[in-house]
Order: structure tokens, then sequence, then C-alpha cells
């Protein structure tokens, strides 16, 4: 994944003074310190990170933490301080008037909390608006605006006025507006925080969905962490205007940086979280290749190890069934040829990897045995037991 | 000399009237310009509204009424030209018309750009809102001497009075009006690559339309309460005939034309009003009302024609 936009010390600051806040910062001194001797904010401080072609970057923080500073410094509707943004390695905090313009209307769109649409223009016209402000002629704007309505499923309402829509709709053609310019990067301000939970979970998925098909650049800023796991493939989290850690979704829960981060994920549906892949175990139980021993052999080690199951896999690790010692004996005691399959516990299904934990603690809690794993391939990545599933709870809340 | 007060004089009032002399020594080309300019503003006015003929400017009156605000008020406004018709005081009226339309239209000219500028600049707004804040509180006779001094009697100084007395609303409303549109939608428009005009023409203009239709509305009303004033320096119309009535205590002829200057404030405040107000959020709200009934009533028609 090559990066397509680059942060390198990015600051901002507000206010009379920022040359000595900046000078305040070097000392050390914390937001607020600054703020009691010079009335300057520090909106950013330091923000250092790269954005791949196609991700889904979640910025999250507290209100006042710096979020919506920094995702707008991106496309300069606030000028930074120091610091600088590279797009595809073109610097665009050096950018004249033109030039910036130029970059807003081909690379960068954006997506408002309260939508920001013209009321006194259609859906279509508003889907249009970029195209209308950058010169296209009425039939490419009519055409484009369309193709982004059907994106978002809207294009029934084409010739309605925003006050006739609802939240969700309003915020579908917020989305089309910002889709219909074909720029590459989608800065998205809490775009989902003023709808109702159910609408919200719709437009992410809507959003997850659209990535699928079509891989933008997003930045997203978010307060709701459940959405930020949702849709992120990294999240960023800001504290007083500094960002504290980066990371995978999974990072950043299993290991947090400090306290602030912690606090986030304080009673956070972990089940979003992690997936089987993630969570999935392969040292708890034996595991036999299927060429390599026999029915006899295993139950022999089974006994031995005093363990009761064990995995068998064929070449390439692929998952084949799990045995317990009491049907390899059954298995044994029967006449005749003994065979593998005869063994096999019936009951035990392999799960897909990228189901996630909902799913897996109720297949836990149907099955009498642990839920073994596979990734796409069929390949074995381990088993999920209760104490497994016990402890990644227990690790989150 | 009285007690306490200390002893030393500003002789600001010797200061105006040397200002004064000086601009009329100095400018008279300026202000002959001004005076033909705004003289043939007003007066092509009238003399087109003169040329229509009384029934029909009446009737179109009337259907505007009608079809902007309402039935009811569409037989109000049949009612009032039937009074005005009635107690003969249609040619007045229209002067009035003319001049209040005339000078209005010249200070929403000036007050919608300097407005705009206001909204676009703190340094503007410091500067501008002192001077609004003194033609709004000067008496009007005050700067009806010097209007008379420049530009002779007649309507050109009445609706220069009327133009200084009328304006600021216009100016302040739409400077409001700017500033009070949302800051995402600002971003939005920014974020989506307008340049500043685009910016302004696009997203500022038609967000603030509901507050400079109310600047409008304002300004008319408030050119229609100088007609009174302006008459004394001879701009004619219905302030005439209220002058009249009160130099000659003739309290029935004051009324008459006092009724008659009410009538047209109704008429011209409810219509101007329904250009702003239309509904709260929808289409009609923000692009001046009437260029959207317009394509709305032609969309509707045109869907109805094709069954749809």
């Amino acid at each position: 994944m090559s990066d397509k936009l680059v942060v390198r010390n990015l600051y901002k600051i507000f206010g009379p003074d920022p040359d000595e806040a900046m000078r305040l910062l070097e000392e050390g001194l914390t937001k607020d310190e600054i703020f009691a001797r010079t009335r300057t904010t520090v909106g950013v401080r330091d923000a250092d990170f790269a954005i791949g072609e196609g991700e889904v970057f979640v910025v999250m923080g507290l209100s006042g933490s710096g979020k919506s500073t920094l995702v707008r410094m991106l496309n300069r509707l606030i000028e930074p301080t120091r610091g600088r943004v590279l797009l595809d390695g073109e610097d665009v905090t050096a950018m004249n008037n033109k030039a910036l313009i130029a970059m807003r209307r081909k690379q960068m769109s954006m997506v408002f909390q309260s939508f920001a649409l013209l009321p006194h223009k259609t859906v279509a016209e508003n889907t249009a608006f970029g195209l209308e402000v950058s010169g296209h002629n009425r039939a490419q704007q009519g055409a484009q605006a369309l193709k982004a309505l059907e994106t978002v499923g809207l294009q029934a309402v084409a010739d309605s006025y925003p006050y006739e829509l609802s939240g969700g709709m309003q915020q579908r053609v917020g989305l089309a507006r910002a889709l219909a310019t074909e720029a590459p990067i989608l800065l998205m301000d809490e775009a989902f925080s003023a709808l109702d939970p159910l609408i919200r979970t719709e437009m992410q998925d809507e959003l997850v969905r659209l990535q699928q098909k079509d891989a933008h650049t997003i930045v997203f800023i978010s307060h709701d962490l459940d959405e930020a796991i949702r849709i992120g493939d990294r999240i960023a989290i800001m504290e007083g205007g500094a960002v504290v850690q980066i990371g995978t979704p999974e990072e950043i829960v299993t290991n947090p940086a400090n306290e602030y981060v912690r606090s986030f994920f304080y009673g956070v549906d972990v089940s979003k979280v992690f997936s089987a892949g993630d969570i999935a175990e392969d040292q708890v139980l034996n595991v036999f290749q299927r060429a390599d021993v026999g029915v006899h052999a295993a139950l022999a080690q089974l006994r031995d190890h005093s363990r009761n199951l064990g995995v068998i896999l064929e070449h390439g690790n692929k998952f084949r069934g799990m045995v317990s010692v009491k049907t390899l004996a059954a298995a044994v005691d029967r006449s005749g040829e003994t065979r593998w399959e005869d063994a096999f516990i019936r009951s035990v299904e392999p799960t897909p990897q990228d189901v996630d934990l909902n799913e897996v603690l109720s297949r836990v809690a149907a099955s009498a045995y642990p839920v073994p794993v596979i990734d796409d391939d069929g390949t074995y990545k381990g088993i999920i037991d209760r104490q497994i599933l016990l402890q990644t709870l227990d690790r989150a809340g | 000399m009285t007690e306490g007060i200390p002893d030393y004089r500003i002789p600001v009032g010797d200061w105006v009237e040397r200002g004064v002399d000086w601009v009329q020594d100095n400018f008279t080309d300026v202000l002959d310009g001004v005076s033909d300019g705004l003289g043939l503003v007003i007066g092509s006015f009238e003399d087109a509204l003169m040329a229509v003929p009384p029934m029909l400017l009446a009737a179109l009156i009337v259907a505007l009424a009608w079809w902007r605000v309402g039935w009811r008020f569409g037989l109000f406004a049949l009612a009032a030209m039937a009074l005005i018709f009635g107690i003969d005081i249609w040619k007045e009226t229209v002067t009035t018309l003319a001049l209040v339309i005339g000078s209005s239209l010249v200070a929403l000219a000036i007050g919608i750009p300097i407005g705009i500028a206001m909204a676009r600049g703190d340094t503007v707004e410091a500067i501008v809102r002192p001077v609004l804040d003194l033609m709004q509180t000067m008496p009007p006779f005050v700067y009806l001497i010097p209007a008379a001094i420049f530009f002779g009697l007649g309507k050109v100084p009445g609706a220069i009075a009327t133009l200084i007395f009328a304006m600021p609303p216009a100016v302040r409303l739409t400077n409001l009006g700017i500033r009070q549109v949302s800051r995402e939608h600002v971003e939005a428009g920014q974020a989506f690559g307008c340049t500043d005009r685009q910016l302004l023409l696009k997203v500022q203009l038609p967000l603030a339309m509901p507050s400079i239709m109310a600047g409008i509305n304002q300004t008319l009303m408030l050119a229609l309460s100088m007609v009174v004033i302006a008459s004394m320096i001879g701009a004619g119309g219905l302030g005439n005939t209220v002058l009249t009535g009160i130099q000659r205590l003739n309290v029935g002829l004051g009324f008459e034309g006092g009724l008659g200057v009410v009538l047209l404030a109704i008429l011209l405040d409810r219509i101007t009003q329904s250009f702003g107000r239309a509904k709260q959020g929808g289409p009609a709200n923000a692009r001046s009302g009437l260029i959207v009934r317009i394509k709305q009533t032609l969309g509707k028609t045109k869907q109805e024609a094709s069954g749809v």
C-alpha cells in the first residue's frame, strides 16, 4: 500500500502569538500551561503519520482534542502553523490559491456533520455542486450526479429538496456530493454523528460496502469507538492536540498507549473489535497430520499426554476434523479397517476466521467442544474454547 | 455662563457649515451629476407608472397581492384600490410609489454591496457601523436642509433624504445574513473548491436571502415613512396631501393623505414579505422566491401534462 497522504510535523496554534507558543511547546509545556501564559491555544501539536491509498483512517478523540482541526488542515480549510501535508508527494501546504482550489476540486472532497446541503438546490443540484463550481457543463453535472446518487441509492429523489428528506437521506446526499467529483480522498467530519443509531449503523455498512467496490482513501473523524472499529483500517487517537497512538483497532484495544486511550475502550463492545482469527490458539490441542500418524498412534499419544482432544490436518494444514479419546477408542474397537472418518466428532464444524466474536460466542456456547477456526483456504488457524473466550472478554473489560 | 460647566467651545456647527459650503463650491459637477442621475431614476419610474392606465395598474397590484399572499389579501387590495380611486388620491399615490421604489432601489444598490463588504471584513464593519448609527439616529430634518442646499427643492433632495434614512437596514441585514451562514456551509463551499466569488454567489448570498429580503422590506417601509417629511422640500405625492391638510388645518384632507400612506404601506409590506418568507427551509426561502416559484409551477404543470 503506497502512501497517499503524508502528514509531517503538523502544528496548529490559534491566537495572537504562535511563535511564542511554539517555543514553549519545545520547552515541553502542556496545552493548558501555554494557554495560561500566552492566551494562545494549541490546536494540533506535531501530528506525524502517513495514510495509505485505499485506507480508512479514523481520527478519534474527545471534543477539543484537535481532530477537526487536524482534518481541516489536510485541505487547508484551516491553515497549518507549521509542518507539511503531502498529497501523492506534492506539498499541499506550499500550494498557491489557484493550485489549492484545483486540488480541492479534483483530489479531496468532504462530508460534514450537519450535512451542509444548500436548501435552495435540489438533491441532484446539491450532488453536482462540486462539478458546478469546477465549471463542468450541465450535461456532465447531471450525468455524474445521477451516477453518484445511484451509488447511494437516492436516484428516485433527485428532484426533491433537502428539507423533504430524512436526516439519513440528507447525509447520503452529502456523501453523493463528495463522490460525484470522483476525488480519490474523502474527508468525513463526524459524518454520521448527527444520525440516530440505527441509521448510523446502516450508513457505516454502506460506507464499508462502497469501499469494497471502489476504494477511496478516507480520513474519518469520529468520537464513537464502535464506529471507528466498524469502518477503520487504522485508528489515530488524539488527546490535547497530540496524536497519542496510531494502530489497527486490535492493536489499540490489546495494547493501549496510556490511560486516556484505555478509557476509550472502557465498556466497549469487544465482540466487534475481534474476529475469530484474532483469538484462535493453535497450541491448545494436539495436532496430527493425517498422512503421518495412524488412528492407533494418535490414541496412544493423546493418552500419553493425558489430553482428551486432537485435531486432524491434511497436507497443507487443511482442517479435516476433531477427535477425542473416546471417539478414537470407539473407532479402534470397531472391527475391520480403522478409518479417521469414523473417529471425527460429528457436531464439530470449522468456523471461518473473519466471523465476529458475537457469532463465535454463540457457536462456542452451543457446542460441547472447542470451535476450530480456519482461513479462507481451509487452513487450520487454531481453536477457540470457553476459556480463551472468557480471557478475551476479560482483557477488554 | 452656567455654573459647573467648563468654559470652552468646540465650533462643530461652524465646521459643518464650512464643510457644506466647501462641498457646494468645489463639487458642483458631482452634485449635478448625482442630481441628474437620481432625478432620472425617480422621474422615469414615475413616468412609467403614470403611463400605465390607472385601472390596469390597479388590477396588476390586486393580482400581485392575490398571487403572492392569498385571495383574502387580494380582496383587501381590491378594496384599497377602490378607496384610493374614491378619495381621488391616485396620482399622489403613484408619485409616492415611484419615489419610494426609486429611492429604495438606489438605497439597495448601494446598501447591499456595502453589507457584503461589511460581512467579509471586520475592519469595514468597524468603520461602517457607526456611520449607520449616525444615519439612523440623526433626525431627518437635519439632513433635509443640506440636501435642499445641494440639490434645490423637489424630488431629488427628497429622494436623497429618503435614501439616507432607509438604507441602514438593508446594509445591516445583508451583513447579518451573510455572517449567520453556518460555518459548515461556508466550509462545504470552500472544500469543494469555490473561489471567493463563487462562495459569495452560490453559498452565502442564497443562504442569507431571507435576511436580505427582510432588509429590503424594512428599507421600503422606512422610505415610505419619509414621504411626509420629504414633501416639505417639494417631493410631492401623498406627503403633499398630508402637509396641505396640516397647513390648512384641514383634518379631513390630512386623514385622506394619511390613509393613502397606510394602504400603500400595508400592500408593500405584505407583498415584499411574501418574497422573503415563503416556506421555512424550503426552496422559495432562499432564491428570492419568485423565480423558484415560477419554475416550480412550470415544473408541476409539465409533470401533470406528461401524466406523471
